[in-house]
C-alpha cells in the first residue's frame, strides 16, 4: 500500500543530457574543461610531451578500471587490484630478468596470476559469501606480501626499450622521427568498445547488471548466479594482468611494496564516471572517462603549482561529489 | 473489567487506491484482554499503527484516558502510556538485557551511562513481572520467549497504560505462551488495558475478555469472549458478503493428468510433510492465515531453500530440485509474493526482464540477440496488455499490476508448465487486479498448471478449482471447490496443531 507512489517517479520525459548518456556526457564535458583549464593556466601542461605523459600514466589505471568495472556493478568492489598489478608484474618480470624466459612468456604468466587471483576472490565473495570490500582487502595484503616474497624484496626492471625483449615496450609507445606516438590509447579505446559489447550485449554482461541490482531476483529466475558473479571477478582479475603489463612497459622499474593506493585511482574513475557504488548502473565507457578525470587531476594539477598532497585532497572531494551525485539519483528513483 | 481508558470511534483512513479503515472502532477498558481479530488485510495493524501515530487517521476520534489524543509518532504515544509489542522483537542482540530494556532512556552519572543501576531496576521489574531473567545477560542469548519478556518489561517500565501485542505468541513453544499468559493475567489485575491480536482461536478463548472482529477494513462487532463460540466468532471474520463470481465448479478438464506431485515435503520448521497433487489445466488454491507456511512450501518446491526430506514429480517422473535453476529447468515458474524483491529487476528494462529467465533462447552462444528479445517482449506487452511506453522501459517506472505482467511474460517466454502464482494480486489496484485473474483462468484453461497462494479469501474461492489449507507448516485440509466454503476454510486454517 505504501510504496504504491513509487512507481510513478522517474518519468520518461527523458532530458537532453539522459539521452546523450547521462552522467556520462557531464563528466566528458568536465574532462574538456579540465584540460581546456590547464592548458590556459599552463604552458607546459600544453606541451605534446605532456599530453602523451598523460596518456601513459592513463593506461595501468584504465585497464584496472575496465576490470574493475564488473564487480562494481554486481556491488561488489576489488580492492586488490592495485597491489595485485605489482605483484603479477613482479612474477612476470623475476621471470623474465632472472630466469631468462621470453618476454612473452613473461607477460602470459603475469596476466595469468591476474586471472588466479580473479578466480580467488571471486569464489570468496560469491561462493563464500565473504563481504567483497573483506575478501579483496585481504588477498590485497597477500598479493602485496607474495610479490616481494617472490622477488626478495628487489625492484623488477624489465627489459629497456633498447634490450632485447624490450619489443613489448612499443606495445604503448612507438618512436617514430624521434617522436614518441602513443598507441597504448588505441589499445585502450578496442579494449573499452570490446567490454562495452560485453556489458551490452553479452549474457555475461546482462547477468553481471541483473547481479548488481537484484541478486536474488536473478536467482529465482533460474540463472546460474555463482558462475557469473565468479566471473565479474575473474575479469577483474584479467584486467589487473593488463594492467600490470601496461605499468612494466611505461616504468622503468617495478618495485615490490608499492601498488597500495593505485585501486583507488580505478575505482574513483568507474565512480566519477558513472558507476554506482551500489550495482547495476553503470557503463564501461563512462569509466574511461572518468579515469581520465582523475588522470588530469593527478597530472594537471602540479602544472598549476600545487602538490601531491593538493592531488590528493582535490581527488577526494571529486570522489564525494560523484557519490553524491549518485546517492541523490538513487533517492529520486526510489521517490523518497 | 474496569472504567473505559481508550475509545477509537470512526477512524478512517484511505492509501492510494485502497479504503484501508472503513469508520472502525474500538473501546479497551483498564483491566481487560481485547481481542482485535480478523483476517489478513482486515485493517488490525493498520489500526494499531493510527492509534499509535505512525499513520495518520482521515478522520474519527481517539479518546484516551478522557481525553481527544493524536500522537505524531510512537515516542508520543508511549509517553503517554501507549506501547506496542510486536510480532518481529526489535532486540539489539549484542547489548545486555538491562542495555536494551532502558534503550534511549537510559540511567546516567554524570556524562557516564550507570550500568549498575540499570541492573538493578530491571532486576526490579522483573522480580515484579515475577519472571527470571539476568540482567546482565548478552540479549541475543536468551529465548526467543525470554527475549518476548524483555520487551514486554520494556513496555512495562514506560508506565504503559495499555499495551497492544501484535501476534505475541507466534514464534513462542507451549511453556513460553503458558508464561506469557501469566505475566498479561498479572497486567491485567493490575488494571492496564490490553489489546491482543491473534489468529489462534484457542488462545482467544483461553486469555481474553472481549473480542473486536474487522474485515476489510470495516469494524464488524464486538463480543464478549466467554458467551461465544469459535463459529461466532469466524462467522464474523469472514461474513456473510456474496463477493463477486466465486467458482462453483471445478473447470479442470476431466481425467487431467497430473504434472506436478509432491510427496511428504520436509523445509525448515515452516513446511511439514506437505504432500499435494497438481494437475495440467487446474488452479489449485493455497489458503491459509499468515505464517502458515505457503510461501515456504513454494520456495522449497521451487528449490529457493533448501529441502529436508521428501519427493517431487513432475509428469510422473522423479525430480531432484536443489536450486532454482533446476526448478525452471524442470518447467517451473514462480511469481513471488514480492516482487520488487524476488520478482523483478527494477532498473532493467521490460525487454530485459521478460527474457530474464530464457536468455539462452534469445542469444547465438554468449551473445544476446537483442532483435530477438526485443522481438518477444513487444509480443508479450502485446497479449498481456501490459501498459508501458516501450519494452525499452525501466520497470521500476511500471505501476505494480503491469509490472506483475512483466513477470508472468518473463515465465511464459520460458514457457513454464508449472507456475506458482504467490500473493498474484499484492499491492495492485482492483482493475488491474481483474486482467490478472483473467490471464490466470486464459493460462489455465491452455493447459497450464496453476499454484496460487493467496491470503484473500474472495481470491481463493473466485480462482481456485481446488484448494489445499495450511496452517502452521501443515496442510490441514483439501476441498473441491464445490464444497469449499469460507467457513470450513477459515475451520481448516484455524484448526489447532498436537
Amino acid at each position: 500500500m505504501a510504496n504504491k507512489s513509487v512507481s510513478k517517479t522517474a518519468g520518461t520525459n527523458r532530458s537532453f543530457i539522459d539521452r546523450m548518456g547521462g552522467q556520462k556526457f557531464i563528466v566528458l564535458i568536465i574532462v574538456i574543461a579540465m584540460f581546456i583549464f590547464f592548458s590556459a593556466m599552463s604552458p607546459g601542461f600544453r606541451k605534446y610531451t605532456t599530453i602523451v605523459s598523460i596518456l601513459d600514466y592513463s593506461y595501468y589505471i584504465a585497464l584496472m578500471a575496465i576490470g574493475v568495472t564488473f564487480p562494481l556493478l554486481t556491488a561488489g568492489v576489488d580492492l586488490s587490484i592495485g597491489t595485485g598489478l605489482i605483484c603479477y608484474s613482479l612474477i612476470g618480470g623475476y621471470l623474465v630478468v632472472h630466469q631468462d624466459w621470453p618476454v612473452a612468456a613473461g607477460m602470459l604468466v603475469t596476466v595469468l596470476m591476474g586471472v588466479i587471483f580473479g578466480v580467488i576472490n571471486g569464489c570468496l565473495v560469491a561462493l563464500m559469501d565473504l563481504p567483497a570490500f573483506l575478501a579483496t582487502l585481504c588477498t590485497c595484503m597477500i598479493t602485496r606480501g607474495f610479490g616481494a616474497f617472490v622477488v626478495g624484496g628487489y625492484g623488477i626492471p624489465w627489459p629497456t626499450a633498447t634490450a632485447p625483449g624490450g619489443w613489448f615496450r612499443s606495445i604503448f609507445k612507438i618512436q617514430v622521427n624521434g617522436q614518441n606516438i602513443p598507441v597504448g590509447f588505441l589499445w585502450i579505446i578496442l579494449l573499452v568498445i570490446i567490454m562495452s559489447f560485453v556489458l551490452n550485449h553479452t549474457k555475461m554482461g546482462r547477468y553481471t547488471l541483473a547481479i548488481g541490482s537484484n541478486k536474488e531476483a536473478t536467482r529465482l529466475s533460474g540463472v546460474n548466479v555463482k558462475f557469473y558473479h565468479v566471473m565479474a571477478y575473474v575479469i577483474c582479475g584479467f584486467f589487473a594482468g593488463l594492467a600490470a603489463i601496461a605499468y612494466s612497459a611505461i616504468f622503468a622499474t617495478v618495485q615490490p611494496g608499492s601498488g597500495a593506493g593505485f585501486e583507488m585511482d580505478a575505482i574513483g574513475g568507474a565512480i566519477v564516471g558513472g558507476v554506482s557504488m551500489t550495482g547495476g548502473v553503470g557503463s564501461v565507457t563512462g569509466t574511461l572517462i572518468g579515469v581520465f578525470v582523475i588522470c588530469l587531476l593527478k597530472t594537471g594539477l602540479p602544472f598549476i603549482g600545487l602538490t601531491a598532497n593538493w592531488q590528493q585532497i582535490i581527488t577526494g572531494l571529486v570522489l564525494i561529489v560523484a557519490v553524491m551525485i549518485d546517492i541523490v539519483k538513487r533517492k529520486r528513483e526510489s521517490g523518497k | 473489567m474496569g472504567e473505559v481508558i481508550l475509545t477509537m470511534k470512526g477512524i478512517d483512513k484511505s492509501f492510494p487506491g485502497v479504503h484501508a479503515l472503513d469508520h472502525v472502532d474500538l473501546e479497551v477498558r483498564k483491566g481487560e484482554v481485547h481481542a482485535l481479530m480478523g483476517e489478513n488485510g482486515a485493517g488490525k495493524s493498520t489500526l494499531m499503527k493510527v492509534l499509535t501515530g505512525i499513520y495518520k487517521k482521515d478522520s474519527g476520534t481517539i479518546t484516551y484516558e478522557g481525553k481527544e489524543v493524536e500522537f505524531h509518532n510512537t515516542r508520543e504515544a508511549q509517553d503517554a502510556g501507549i506501547v506496542i509489542v510486536h510480532q518481529e522483537l526489535n532486540m539489539l542482540g549484542d547489548l545486555t538485557v538491562a542495555q536494551n530494556v532502558f534503550i534511549g532512556r537510559e540511567f546516567k552519572k554524570g556524562i557516564r551511562i550507570d550500568d549498575k543501576k540499570m541492573n538493578e531496576e530491571a532486576r526490579k521489574l522483573f522480580d515484579r513481572m515475577h519472571i527470571d531473567i539476568d540482567p546482565t545477560e548478552t540479549m541475543s542469548r536468551l529465548t526467543v520467549g525470554k527475549q518476548q519478556m524483555c520487551e514486554i518489561a520494556k513496555a512495562i517500565s514506560h508506565d504503559a497504560k495499555v499495551i497492544i501485542f501484535d501476534e505475541p505468541s507466534a514464534a513462542l513453544t507451549e511453556n513460553e505462551i503458558e508464561e506469557l499468559f501469566k505475566i498479561i493475567r498479572d497486567l491485567r489485575k493490575q488494571g492496564l488495558g490490553i489489546v491482543y491480536i491473534s489468529h489462534r482461536m484457542d488462545e482467544i478463548k483461553v486469555i481474553t475478555d472481549r473480542v473486536t472482529v474487522m474485515r476489510d477494513g470495516t469494524y464488524v462487532g464486538t463480543l464478549i469472549t466467554k458467551d461465544s463460540t469459535k463459529d461466532d466468532i469466524i462467522n464474523m471474520m469472514v461474513g456473510r458478503v456474496i463477493y463477486e463470481d466465486p467458482k462453483t465448479q471445478n473447470m479442470t478438464p476431466k481425467g487431467s493428468p497430473v504434472v506436478l506431485k509432491v510427496d511428504h515435503l520436509n523445509a525448515g520448521k515452516m513446511v511439514r510433510d506437505v504432500s499435494f497433487e497438481l494437475h495440467k489445466g487446474e488452479i489449485l488454491g493455497f489458503s491459509g492465515l499468515m505464517g502458515a507456511g505457503r510461501t515456504e512450501t513454494m520456495r522449497a518446491l521451487f528449490g529457493a531453500d533448501p529441502i529436508d526430506s521428501g519427493d517431487i514429480y513432475i509428469n510422473g517422473k522423479k525430480v531432484i530440485i536443489r536450486s532454482p535453476q533446476d526448478a525452471v529447468r524442470h518447467g517451473i515458474g514462480y511469481l513471488s509474493e514480492d516482487r520488487k524483491r524476488y520478482g523483478i529487476v527494477v532498473q532493467k528494462t521490460v525487454a530485459e526482464n521478460t527474457t530474464m529467465a530464457d536468455l539462452d533462447d534469445y542469444s547465438n552462444g554468449p551473445f544476446i540477440n537483442k532483435r530477438k528479445e526485443h522481438d518477444v517482449a513487444e509480443k508479450f506487452v502485446k497479449s498481456l496488455d501490459t501498459k508501458t511506453p516501450g519494452v525499452d522501459q525501466l520497470v521500476v517506472n511500471l505501476s505494480g499490476g503491469n509490472q506483475q505482467k512483466v513477470v508472468i511474460a518473463k515465465w511464459l517466454t520460458r514457457n513454464s508448465d508449472i507456475l506458482i502464482f504467490d500473493e498474484p494480486t499484492r499491492g495492485i489496484d482492483v482493475g488491474a487486479k481483474n486482467e490478472i485473474y483473467k490471464l490466470m483462468n486464459q493460462l489455465a484453461a491452455e493447459g497450464k498448471a496453476i499454484i496460487m497462494v493467496s491470503s484473500e479469501m474472495t481470491e481463493i474461492l473466485r480462482m481456485s478449482d481446488r484448494i489445499v489449507v495450511m496452517c502452521e507448516g501443515k496442510k490441514t485440509g483439501e476441498l473441491d471447490i464445490s464444497e469449499a466454503t469460507q467457513e470450513n476454510i477459515m475451520n481448516m486454517a484455524t484448526r489447532e496443531i498436537d
